[in-house]
């Protein structure tokens, strides 16, 4: 069941793609199962309403030329008293709106959870497959070194990365970098997981006998590799993918909460739970809550999505 | 509240003791421990969104590491809530027939916490170790040329030139001892701003109302009172223990006093000052602090690093300083960003220190237009981009100042990029040799309550003694010259002339952007009165419980 999926996602593009996949089993569980279809649904919308963000929000909210300090903490529904524009969600202690900056940080904290999935993904994958294949020494050192780092909470190996990273370049260079940093910082505290799934794969699949098939016409193993046992061992990877993007996103937000992710000046959703944790008590509830409502929601719908798609992909619970 | 509940530190404490005796001896003392325990075993827990640099005495010139400080050592003269001068291991001072020369008459029977006396060798070896290249302390006690012991309880100080204001300048310098600082080898301070580490960093031997007990840098500093202090019966010395929690987060730093975790907050966030007043069982006490915030540029280097205009200094032409000036919208940022807990400002002095006027304090009204038409004529119709560097530890609201002040700029056409950080990562930035910051937030309280402290420290080029704090590279000379007059000048009307010709040099000048003085709130439990000390540093020594 695993490489037949496979086979499907590596399979040639055409017209009759979407239709196959839509007849075909995962279809077919996707079809008939409201919460999948309701997490997709939900997912779908609010990537949409992140990559428009700058079209649908009335104010970019990471361009503080446009804020109006006057307008800050003006509650939900009213007008800022400095510009006059009325804030829906409210506005933040900036002046700046929360529905913008919400769907801008939104835009952040998944683009950082997209790259820093994908960089985990093609780092892990590739480790696991290497160790799988090759075996030996190498496999031992790349596992051990995963044994390692799973004993480690995600968390604190994305801080230690993030840490040393700060430290070895020069200050200026710290807010540009801030994206790049934190994506490989979440993206190799998150790679040892892929490299187990795989490498356990790859030790079923390279006995195989197509394997041994493509050895035998002579094929190098790098291409056996890639173009033989990879496809077959993607079906777990990418359910993997998909929990972890949700993980990704809140490791993000956790980093960007503790003050050492995104900057003040370009929130992610962690930086503005951050920031309206400061007036839990003071009565301003709008600059914390919908931010936090956002990350709740965008972790759930991937979160469920993503286990749909394990059920969807596990042949043992059918 | 009739019976406050008690406190198991002290409970325990003693039933150890007690336990020794035997089981009999404490069944029989429990009745009166209980009666006599909760009268004078009082515990206090003190919280605050920074912790103190290092325990060094000399090596960091920072308002809350001399609030901690003054919990172990003591200087010859200390300030108490009102900022009244009071004896503290000086007895008596006075300018001797050489007006050049300060008498001070020590304290007599006064023991340090390791129990060797203090005497006059203390004095002589602190005030020198003060003035040692790796003193942040230096730049207060200029004027000092030289220190002489004449019998144990005499030291003579001898300044350059007259200075009738000497001992408004020893009020933050801790006097160690000789012996324990020999023996622990830390005769120089710590080089703090090169990450130096020595014995009196994380230890304390001083003569003050407390004694170290275990300290954990950021997490939490614990105290006993010093049961041999001189100053038992003279002070009400009530707290038997106290601890000192630096808690950054305000929301989480509220919730501790709210929920009983701590007894006093030092610094309130402004947003939760009136849901405080609101709490039967809380009291806030406001009032201003003797502390000013203000933005500093890079006035002089010939380029920035971090800005996007090749081969020029725009902080170097005049016209882009006013233009900063004028973008800064003053009453925006006491309204929103401080609620209100502000006073807006024009100078780096607050009302209460000598050379301070009203029309110095004056300040520009935000206007966009005209600082628009500025930089248009200083060659920058485009503005630039520049690198700003905040603290988020330090001052009342600083990161959302430094951020609605970034929008402000940014109404100009100024694209400031702004690196917010803890206090022990940003101050020293702005230290090193040569600094490493080009455009900063700082605040700066006055200890002396006179103009001098504030040239000496942040206008005064970066030399020898002076400007350990002045990154804004400025030099200029006669200023100077001025600036090194005052600690000499005994003729105080001139002296407040030159002091005024200063501020309307540097006023003129726009060294520095103001932008007000800040105003403390202090949260307590209301068993407590403690109210705001105008250098933001409370002597617990002096704290009381209130008996109703």
């Amino acid at each position: 069941m695993v490489s037949q999926s496979g086979n499907e996602a590596g399979g040639p593009a055409g017209t009759g793609w979407l239709a196959r996949a839509w007849d075909s089993d995962v279809g077919y569980s996707f079809r008939t199962s409201p919460v999948a279809i309701g997490a997709a649904f939900v997912s779908g919308l609010i990537i949409l309403a992140t990559v428009f963000a700058n079209v649908i929000t009335p104010q970019n909210p990471f361009d503080a030329a446009t804020l109006n300090l006057m307008d800050g903490f003006t509650p939900p529904g009213e007008a800022g008293a400095g510009s006059g524009m009325t804030f829906g969600l409210g506005a933040d202690s900036q002046g700046r709106d929360v529905y913008s900056a919400i769907l801008y940080g939104t835009r952040v904290s998944l683009l950082i959870g997209f790259a820093s999935t994908v960089f985990s993904l093609v780092f892990g994958v590739t480790l696991g497959l290497v160790a799988g294949y090759v075996g030996g020494r190498i496999e031992a050192l790349i596992m051990r070194i995963a044994d390692i780092q799973l004993s480690f909470p995600a968390i604190l190996v994305a801080l230690l990365v993030f840490g040393v990273a700060r430290g070895l370049m020069p200050p200026s260079l710290h807010e540009q970098m801030t994206f790049a940093v934190m994506t490989i910082a979440i993206g190799l505290s998150n790679w040892a997981q892929y490299a187990r799934t795989v490498r356990a794969s790859t030790m079923v699949e390279k006995r195989k006998e197509y394997v041994d098939a493509a050895r035998v016409i002579g094929l190098r193993p790098f291409p056996v590799m890639i173009r033989h046992v990879l496809p077959n061992v993607a079906g777990p990877v990418l359910v993997i993918a998909t929990i972890n993007l949700a993980l990704a996103i809140l490791e993000e937000a956790t980093l960007s909460f503790l003050g050492v992710g995104m900057p003040p000046t370009q929130p992610s959703l962690g930086t503005l739970i951050r920031i309206g944790q400061q007036f839990l008590f003071s009565g301003e509830w709008w600059i914390l809550l919908f931010p936090s409502l956002a990350l709740v929601i965008l972790a759930l719908a991937i979160n469920l999505f993503g286990d749909w798609l394990r059920d969807a992909l596990n042949p043992k619970l059918r | 509240m009739i019976h406050h509940p008690m406190k198991s530190g002290g409970v325990s404490h003693r039933s150890v003791i007690h336990m020794r005796h035997g089981r009999f001896a404490l069944a029989l003392s429990a009745a009166l421990l209980l009666a006599t325990v909760a009268a004078d075993a009082r515990p206090l827990k003190w919280a605050r969104s920074g912790d103190s640099l290092t325990l060094d005495p000399h090596a960091q010139n920072e308002g809350p590491t001399h609030a901690l400080a003054h919990h172990f050592y003591e200087p010859l003269i200390h300030r108490d809530f009102q900022g009244k001068e009071v004896a503290a291991l000086a007895v008596s001072w006075k300018i001797t027939d050489d007006p050049a020369i300060w008498e001070f008459k020590l304290r007599p029977n006064v023991k340090f916490h390791n129990g060797n006396a203090f005497d006059a060798d203390d004095v002589v070896f602190s005030l020198d170790r003060a003035r040692q290249p790796t003193s942040d302390m230096k730049g207060a006690i200029t004027s000092i040329e030289s220190v002489t012991k004449v019998d144990p309880l005499t030291v003579l100080i001898k300044t350059r030139g007259p200075n009738p204001l000497l001992p408004n300048t020893l009020t933050d310098i801790f006097i160690m001892d000789k012996e324990w600082s020999e023996t622990n080898k830390v005769q120089k301070p710590q080089d703090f701003k090169n990450k130096e580490e020595n014995f009196a960093v994380r230890n304390a031997n001083g003569t003050g109302a407390f004694q170290l007990v275990s300290r954990e840098p950021d997490v939490k500093t614990v105290m006993k009172r010093n049961d041999s202090y001189w100053g038992i019966g003279q002070f009400p010395m009530q707290i038997t223990e106290l601890t000192y929690i630096p808690i950054k987060a305000d929301a989480t730093r509220l919730a501790a006093l709210l929920s009983g975790e701590v007894d006093f907050v030092q610094d309130v966030p402004v947003q939760d000052i009136e849901r405080l007043r609101g709490q039967q069982n809380l009291r806030v006490n406001v009032g201003p602090e003797n502390r000013s915030i203000f933005f500093g540029m890079d006035v002089a280097s010939a380029d920035l690093k971090t800005d996007n205009v090749e081969g020029k200094n725009p902080f170097a032409d005049k016209r882009v300083r006013q233009a900063m000036n004028m973008a800064l919208n003053r009453q925006a940022i006491q309204r929103v960003a401080m609620r209100g807990q502000s006073l807006p400002a024009g100078m780096i002095a607050p009302s209460f220190v000598n050379g301070w006027s009203k029309e110095l304090d004056a300040f520009p009204a935000g206007d966009v237009n005209a600082a628009r038409k500025l930089l248009a004529d200083a060659g920058y119709p485009n503005g630039f981009s520049i690198t700003l560097h905040c603290p988020n530890d330090r001052y009342v609201n600083d990161e959302a100042i430094c951020q609605a002040a970034v929008g402000m700029w940014g109404q100009i056409g100024v694209k400031v990029n702004l690196v917010s950080q803890s206090k022990s990562i940003h101050f020293p930035l702005i230290q090193k040799v040569p600094p490493e910051t080009e455009f900063y937030m700082l605040g700066w309280g006055v200890p002396t309550f006179d103009s001098e402290y504030v040239f000496s420290f942040l206008y005064h080029s970066r030399a020898d003694k002076y400007g350990s704090w002045n990154a804004t590279r400025y030099a200029n000379a006669d200023a100077d010259k001025m600036i090194e007059s005052l600690s000499s000048e005994v003729d105080k009307a001139k002296r407040d002339a030159t002091i005024a010709k200063l501020w309307t040099l540097f006023k003129e000048e726009v060294i520095y952007l103001p932008v007000h003085h800040q105003t403390l709130a202090y949260g307590m439990k209301s068993g407590f009165d403690i109210p705001v000390d105008v250098a933001n540093q409370p002597k617990m020594k002096y704290v009381s419980f209130k008996t109703n």
